[in-house]
């Protein structure tokens, strides 16, 4: 078996005083699509961010192809290979949309990652807002902005929190058709998602987040059989 | 001789020239603070006392070691900026998670106590410091009687001072900046060393001002107590400029103190209280400043 892109074992962190993960374990091989599943607050969004060291203090060990991140700082994280989409998109005001696209620097040294003409071809809206103030976009727009900005940097391992969310039906498809495409070339994608319908089609595996913890794992092929316990969990 | 309003023109542009000289210290001074208050979200109380050791810098570089007025308009500013990182790496940078007014008493501290030491070695009358050779002088230009030294200082306040916003709004390094600003643990995720770029910009921002004081050394007495009496108007300048942004402090500071230099030929006795006043008024219309975003 190859190295695993993303291998988290007894991961626990911390917001100040709040342990927020308790020894969660997980792992994602290379070019696996991972979905998170879980209730709000069940530590889903909590989990990326403790990847990228934006929780509080962490313990246990966090191996990115391989290499142990736990004490690293965040930008050198980030320079293991990672790109994050932060759950509320983290488009920058004063900035232009295009200086938002430009903004995050090359994080590896082997991937060139897309071209901005790529990323224009991608999401074609993006490129007749270039000169916008990036936080005058539309949401569908922010958010096709904020994942398009990590594909610029050659990194393969992408954490994608909710980036379905609040978001019109057509701008969900390309999203889901994005996926689908990143997937074919070789990328690496943890997702939090609350729209089951948008994550079912495109995981190879799930796992179900409670309380800090991976409750269940399961892959695609056992989905079917996994809905009434998932039902239970999710309240869905 | 030519009269407007019934003031000789000769004194009325003089005291716009001197207007403009001090203008242009508030604006560098108000700028740093700028840039340093976006970033690091601390009010830098020290800057007045980091001007003043700019000054001190370039008449201590002059009398102990010889070195002229323009090597130290170099070596000072980067000996202060030098400074000014130490105190962000051993003292600043565990109040970030705190609120304003720690940094605030901090760098309060810090005043005190440089001003407390350049005042026991030298007392509070001032050192002079001559206009270097090059630059002494005065051009006849026909309608007035222009200092070379003093217009040297207003081109070179002018040029660093937009060089510094052309840089953060229009390059790659201020849009770090920038996005910094906004959202430095995003910023940092992205792989910037946020840290790093937090101690060059106070690093950046001291040497401002003591730039500032370099170009003051020749034009006031060189005194400890020089930068306090700077300072509250500097802060009055950022208030009114609009706290945060670039360009507000920049035509703020040069913009009040031409007023400042008009009401002194006008009503003298206002002239120290001009600022305060007009800080009052913005302070009721637009209570983020005149180019401020209101939040």
């Amino acid at each position: 078996m190859s190295t695993p892109a993303l291998e988290i074992s007894h991961l626990h962190a911390w917001y100040g005083e709040s342990h927020i993960l308790h020894d969660l374990s997980l792992s994602v091989q290379p070019g696996e699509v991972v979905t998170l599943l879980g209730r709000n607050g069940a530590g889903r969004t909590s989990t990326l961010r403790a990847i990228m060291g934006l929780t509080g203090r962490r313990s246990g060990s966090i191996k990115v192809n391989g290499i142990e991140s736990i004490s690293l700082p965040t930008y050198q994280i980030a320079h293991l290979g990672i790109g994050y989409c932060p759950e509320e998109r983290g488009i920058f005001a004063s900035l232009s949309a295009e200086e938002n696209l430009l903004l995050p620097p090359l994080v590896s040294k082997t991937d060139k990652g897309m071209s901005v003409a790529e990323i224009y071809d991608m999401f074609p809206n993006l490129a007749e807002r270039r000169h916008s103030q990036g936080t005058r976009l539309s949401g569908g727009e922010q958010q096709m902005l904020a994942v398009g900005r990590i594909l610029r940097t050659g990194a393969k391992l992408l954490l994608l929190d909710e980036i379905s969310e609040g978001l019109a039906p057509v701008i969900v498809q390309a999203l889901a058709r994005m996926i689908t495409t990143l997937k074919a070339k070789g990328y690496t994608i943890v997702m939090v998602e609350q729209n089951f319908r948008f994550a079912a089609p495109l995981a190879d595996r799930f796992y179900v987040i409670e309380h800090g913890q991976v409750a269940l794992a399961f892959g695609a092929a056992e989905l079917e059989a996994n809905m009434p316990v998932l039902n239970n969990l999710l309240g869905v | 001789m030519t009269e407007i309003f019934g003031i000789p023109l000769q004194a009325l542009l003089g005291q716009l020239l001197l207007g403009l000289v001090n203008g242009s210290f508030y604006a560098m001074l108000s700028l740093g603070l700028a840039v340093i208050f976006g970033l690091l979200n601390v009010i830098n109380f020290a800057h007045g006392a980091l001007y003043m050791m700019g000054a001190f810098a370039a008449w201590m570089g002059l009398s102990y070691f010889g070195l002229s007025y323009w090597v130290m308009l170099i070596v000072g500013p980067l000996m202060v900026g030098l400074f000014g990182i130490v105190i962000e790496r051993s003292m600043l940078r565990w109040l970030y998670k705190l609120d304003h007014l720690y940094g605030l008493l901090l760098t309060f501290g810090v005043t005190l106590l440089v001003e407390g030491v350049f005042r026991s070695f030298y007392g509070v009358s001032g050192q002079p410091y001559s206009v270097p050779e090059a630059l002494a002088g005065a051009t006849n230009l026909g309608f007035m009687i222009l200092p070379n030294y003093r217009a040297f200082v207003v081109a070179a306040a002018v040029v660093v001072c937009f060089a510094t916003w052309f840089v953060i709004e229009k390059t790659k390094l201020g849009a770090y900046l920038r996005a910094g600003t906004e959202n430095p643990k995003l910023v940092e995720a992205f792989g910037i060393n946020v840290p790093m770029m937090v101690t060059l910009t106070f690093g950046f921002g001291v040497a401002l001002a003591a730039l500032a004081g370099v170009l003051a050394a020749p034009v006031i007495q060189v005194s400890p107590l020089m930068g306090s009496n700077l300072i509250i108007v500097v802060f009055a300048v950022v208030v009114i400029g609009g706290m945060g942004s670039i360009l507000g402090s920049i035509v703020t500071g040069l913009g009040l103190g031409v007023i400042e230099g008009l009401t002194r030929v006008f009503y003298p006795e206002a002239s120290s209280t001009v600022v305060f006043v007009i800080m009052a008024i913005v302070l009721m219309i637009r209570p983020a400043g005149l180019f401020g975003k209101e939040k």
